[in-house]
């Protein structure tokens, strides 16, 4: 039993992290339809941020997550005009494409600048407290990423249902011709929407920094993956839905890992979600909306 | 009658055509005008033409969004492997055991999956090729992790070249057939095509079983030449360069097809000098021929025998 | 629609001119600096740049060209400077034999490289059929350097580096031996060759010595999390566990190894050298963690101090086991070249095979028949982050 509710903590803690890149992930693809892939990398850019905040310029933790959630809006705004914008009327594959392109370069530009090699994240930045509880090992980095993830998700769901903003981008992304008409900007409502999603992704950057101790150019892409696939199986487009979706994903690997073998813990984690898809195929949170004719 | 003539005889010279093409590429090589690199190369080349082409039809012809291509190339190559090496079979027997162990793969991994669409079709085949990856990664028979290695070289330019035109033939005159046309109408709209009376499940089926045989082919060429496979070879990053190359070269287009294939390998081999920036270079390549032509270099238009035809007449 | 053919043909014409400049270009380089120049000797460096292991590859290259330097600053070997040529092969076996068909055409005398098995397995067919020694820093693999089939040393294929079944045997026995071990868990980086080679060795021999793996788990290159596994090995209580795998992993494995209160003495082999384990995981997670190495980069021998220092101050980071395994590959080549006494590469290669006692930074080695360098080993124990060596072991 005491080995269970530890799996059980291993397995929020981790989907924690799926979950926090999870939503960036979702609030694109809700909006415009876009499977960015450079979101991945994007908090890359975001833990490479913090990390020289935290190094060259000395800040605490906080400042360099905020420093790097502003430096990723802007970018994820820039990356957005630069390379999308052109595209928003073209098939959405030829979009998909262009992500591809963007989260390579996006890696090798780093590489290029920074070498390969990690980085590791400094300790002092964030000390570590364990808790032993009845045999459970809790640490508050574990604590600190899960209440994160849920946070911004209530935020993030704030915004979207409740501001004006969030008005819009529901309008954008249900007809984004209509919003048009309805009087929106959808240029600026996109860009609003990079903004968010990207420094979503750099608050997540600097938690996998923090929670893993090291960063490197290439990070992004496996918990990118496996965010996206989260952000499916919680059904993509709905910010709730990633959040689960996230969780899911990390008990799975979890409890595969921890009760099957972990040898085919990818394996199993994907059939799974392929099993689960096809029950539900527009994912756990999707509604079946039928296609018109 | 007189047609007729001309059709065999246009027809005719293309086998010629093909065949001196043919014939030239054999002689450098006998002689050694084509050195080693340029031989890898024209290999390479031809082996991302057969994947192209073959995603194409999936991707492009029949509108399902396909990530595990390279899983379906992996199930080839080690299936062809087992049978050459391990079991001592001739080549033949390699290539048609690679090529069904593909069909049979993408057979079953085609009847459930392809009732989802979209993303959520792009997610599960990608799902599915990093399962197959796992799997061989954790089969020790065929090598784990390491792979199979001392794989002899069975893969010579006479089969590569058959291999190429026997995959571009199959598939152009499928998509011409009226299995083809069925299968063009599942893309342009899935509700009006079933409404037509076309089971559109068991065409996106049979697409995707043709794509995954000759990604099959693919792999089983490739495992012959290279002498060594393992199983991180053919993880999602190879399928998204295949995806590449087929958007890259225009959906639904098979001449763009083969067009992207043989640029994205002479890309990559001229960018060998610059082993520092080639990632760079290759990612902004991709980037703005996207943002400059969204649609691919074809679009969805082929270089067919009236293309020559007018720009042969235009000449005159 | 006439207009739209038109700007597909500007865009054909532009996408040619694109490829011709770029081979137009790469052409000129290699004319601007033909290799074949009787005053320079080619090196290949076919590493991986990009692609899944880059950071092995150009730590490697990094030893590699310091290593280059050096010897040209010394005046060269055999009075000619050492040109090397880095070239990237993705970290993929098809790619590394392109790259070195292409290094063959540029007339190398010798390849260092690639790093892993898979990679120089791509490659070795090309060095074989054009003769031309290829020195692998880092693959483990035991038939890297002999055929399987026929059980022949290929003849241009070397290596600097342990093999598998040097490493699993030592760290096994010294944990049966020395720690009193009962049973063991294996807990190894799976998606690697190198590290399951290890663990296959390790287990042999540790159940040899009367012990039992009492769990086998695995991980995967680039897992961040490996709670979920500790937990499960954690509940099994093992007096060892063996981590075989490179220290990007094994450095957060065992920082959560430990913050799980798994207190087991944990070992490994030498992809844990790096100066990034104390760092990642703390000094005080990695007390009572063990590996075998062939040197200890904290050794106070003057020549590895010399090394240690030259590479920091070209390239501002600390050497792992790779730089110094590319650091060594160069400096057997040049060894190679002088006994031959010649720029030739089926006279270096030759001279490879019968290099004996060669002082190298990861320890005096020498060449045997299966072109492996038989060296020592040393048994390296963290104590408060610092490395202390445990035993050497000779051959």
């Amino acid at each position: 039993m005491i080995e269970f509710i530890q799996q059980l903590v291993n397995g929020l803690s981790l989907g924690a992290i799926y979950a926090l890149i999870a939503l960036g992930y979702t609030m694109v693809y809700g909006i415009i339809k876009l499977i960015n892939f450079a979101h991945g990398d994007v908090m890359m850019v975001g833990a490479y941020v913090g990390f020289f905040s935290i190094t060259l310029f000395g800040t605490n933790i906080l400042a360099a997550m905020l420093l790097a959630m502003l430096f990723c809006a802007i970018f994820g705004v820039i990356i957005e005009k630069v390379a999308y914008r052109p595209l928003r009327n073209s098939t959405r594959i030829a979009a998909l494409i262009t992500a591809i392109g963007v989260s390579l370069f996006l890696e090798y530009i780093t590489i290029f600048i920074l070498g390969p090699a990690q980085k590791v994240f400094p300790s002092s930045a964030f000390p570590i407290t364990e808790y032993h509880i009845a045999g459970i090992s809790i640490l508050n980095k574990n604590i600190f990423v899960f209440i994160s993830a849920v946070v911004l998700m209530l935020i993030l769901q704030y915004i979207i249902k409740w501001t004006k903003t969030g008005k819009a981008m529901r309008a954008v992304s249900l007809d984004m011709e209509a919003a048009v008409l309805m009087g929106i900007s959808v240029d600026k409502t996109i860009s609003i929407t990079f903004a968010i999603g990207s420094a979503l992704a750099a608050a997540a950057g600097v938690m996998v920094g923090v929670y893993y101790n090291t960063i490197n150019p290439l990070m992004g892409i496996i918990p990118g993956l496996k965010a996206f696939v989260a952000a499916v199986l919680g059904g993509i487009g709905i910010i709730p839905g990633a959040m689960v979706g996230g969780f899911v994903m990390g008990l799975l690997e979890t409890m595969v890992s921890g009760y099957g073998n972990s040898l085919y813990r990818d394996a199993v984690a994907f059939g799974v979600l392929i099993l689960i898809l096809l029950i539900k195929p527009t994912g756990l949170f999707g509604k079946n909306t039928g296609e018109k004719v | 009658m007189h047609e007729k003539k001309k059709t065999w005889l246009t027809f005719l010279f293309e086998v010629i055509v093909l065949a001196v093409l043919f014939t030239i590429v054999q002689y450098a090589i006998t002689v050694g005008l084509i050195n080693q690199s340029y031989h890898i190369n024209i290999t390479s080349m031809c082996i991302n033409i057969i994947l192209a082409v073959s995603l194409n039809l999936i991707n492009g012809f029949t509108g399902q969004l396909s990530l595990g291509h390279a899983g379906f190339m992996a199930v080839g190559a080690y299936a062809s492997v087992i049978m050459t090496n391990n079991l001592g079979m001739p080549f033949i027997v390699g290539i048609l055991a690679g090529c069904l162990a593909a069909g049979i793969a993408g057979f079953l991994i085609g009847v459930p999956t392809l009732r989802l669409k979209g993303d959520y079709l792009a997610i599960a085949t990608l799902g599915f090729g990093e399962i197959i990856r796992v799997v061989l990664q954790n089969i020790d028979y065929v090598g784990g992790p390491a792979g199979m290695v001392g794989i002899t070289r069975l893969t010579s330019w006479p089969w590569l070249y058959a291999s190429t035109i026997v995959t571009i033939l199959v598939i152009v005159n499928l998509i011409n057939s009226s299995y083809g046309r069925a299968i063009i109408s599942v893309r342009e709209d899935e509700i009006a095509s079933e409404l037509m009376g076309i089971n559109t499940t068991s065409y996106k089926v049979l697409a995707f079983v043709v794509g995954a045989m000759f990604a099959g082919l693919a792999g089983v060429l490739y495992a012959h030449f290279f002498y060594i496979i393992k199983p991180e070879t053919f993880g999602f990053l190879k399928s998204f360069d295949i995806v590449v190359m087929v958007v890259l070269g225009g959906l639904g287009s098979t001449t763009g097809a083969v067009i992207a294939a043989i640029f994205i390998t002479f890309l990559t081999f001229a960018l060998q000098k610059y082993a520092a920036v080639r990632m760079i270079i290759y990612s902004l390549i991709l980037i703005i021929v996207m943002i400059y032509r969204p649609q691919g270099v074809m679009g969805s238009k082929e270089l067919t025998r009236k293309t020559f035809a007018r720009i042969w007449g235009g000449k005159k | 629609m006439k207009g739209k053919g038109n700007k597909f043909f500007v865009i054909l014409v532009a996408l040619l001119l694109m490829i011709s400049l770029v081979a137009g270009c790469g052409g000129g380089t290699s004319e601007e600096n033909p290799a074949t120049d009787a005053e320079k000797i080619a090196v290949g460096i076919n590493v991986e740049l990009s692609g899944g292991v880059a950071s092995y590859g150009s730590n490697a290259r990094d030893g590699a060209v310091l290593a280059i330097e050096e010897i040209n600053a010394a005046g060269g070997v055999l009075g000619m400077q050492l040109e090397p040529i880095v070239r990237d092969c993705k970290s993929t076996a098809d790619e590394a034999m392109s790259v070195s068909a292409a290094l063959a055409g540029e007339n190398i005398v010798a390849q260092i490289g690639p790093l892993t098995s898979g990679d120089v397995q791509g490659s070795t067919p090309v060095m074989m059929e054009n003769k031309i020694p290829l020195i692998a820093p880092a693959a483990t693999a035991a038939n890297v350097t002999v055929d399987d089939k026929t059980g022949e040393t290929k003849a241009y294929i070397f290596r600097v580096c342990f093999i598998d079944p040097f490493q699993g045997t030592l760290m096994a026995q010294y944990a049966a031996d020395e720690l009193g071990a009962q049973n063991a868990a294996i807990y190894a980086d799976t998606s690697s060759d190198y590290a399951k080679g290890l663990a296959e060795y390790f287990k042999k021999t540790f159940v040899e010595k009367g012990g039992t793996i009492i769990a086998e788990e695995g991980f995967v290159k680039d897992d961040r999390d490996f709670n979920a596994t500790l937990t499960k090995i954690r509940s099994k209580n093992p007096d060892f566990i063996y981590v075989p795998g490179y220290y990007q992993e094994v450095a957060p494995l065992i920082k959560q190894a430990r913050e799980l209160g798994i207190t087991a003495p944990i070992g490994g082999g030498d992809g844990w050298d790096s100066p990034d384990m104390v760092s990642v995981a703390g000094g005080d997670a990695l007390n009572n963690a063990f590996f075998t190495n062939h040197y200890s980069s904290q050794d106070t021998d003057p020549k590895i101090v010399a090394f240690v220092e030259a590479f920091k101050a070209k390239y501002d980071k600390e050497p792992d086991a790779f730089a110094a395994l590319g650091y060594d590959s160069v400096q057997l080549l040049v060894q190679g070249i002088k006994d031959a006494n010649a720029a030739d590469s089926v006279k270096i290669a030759e001279a490879l095979a019968k290099i004996t006692d060669f002082e190298g930074i990861t320890g005096k080695m020498s060449i045997d028949e299966q072109h492996n360098p038989v060296k020592a080993g040393v048994i390296i124990e963290f104590k408060d982050g610092e490395q202390v060596v445990r035993t050497r072991i000779q051959p």
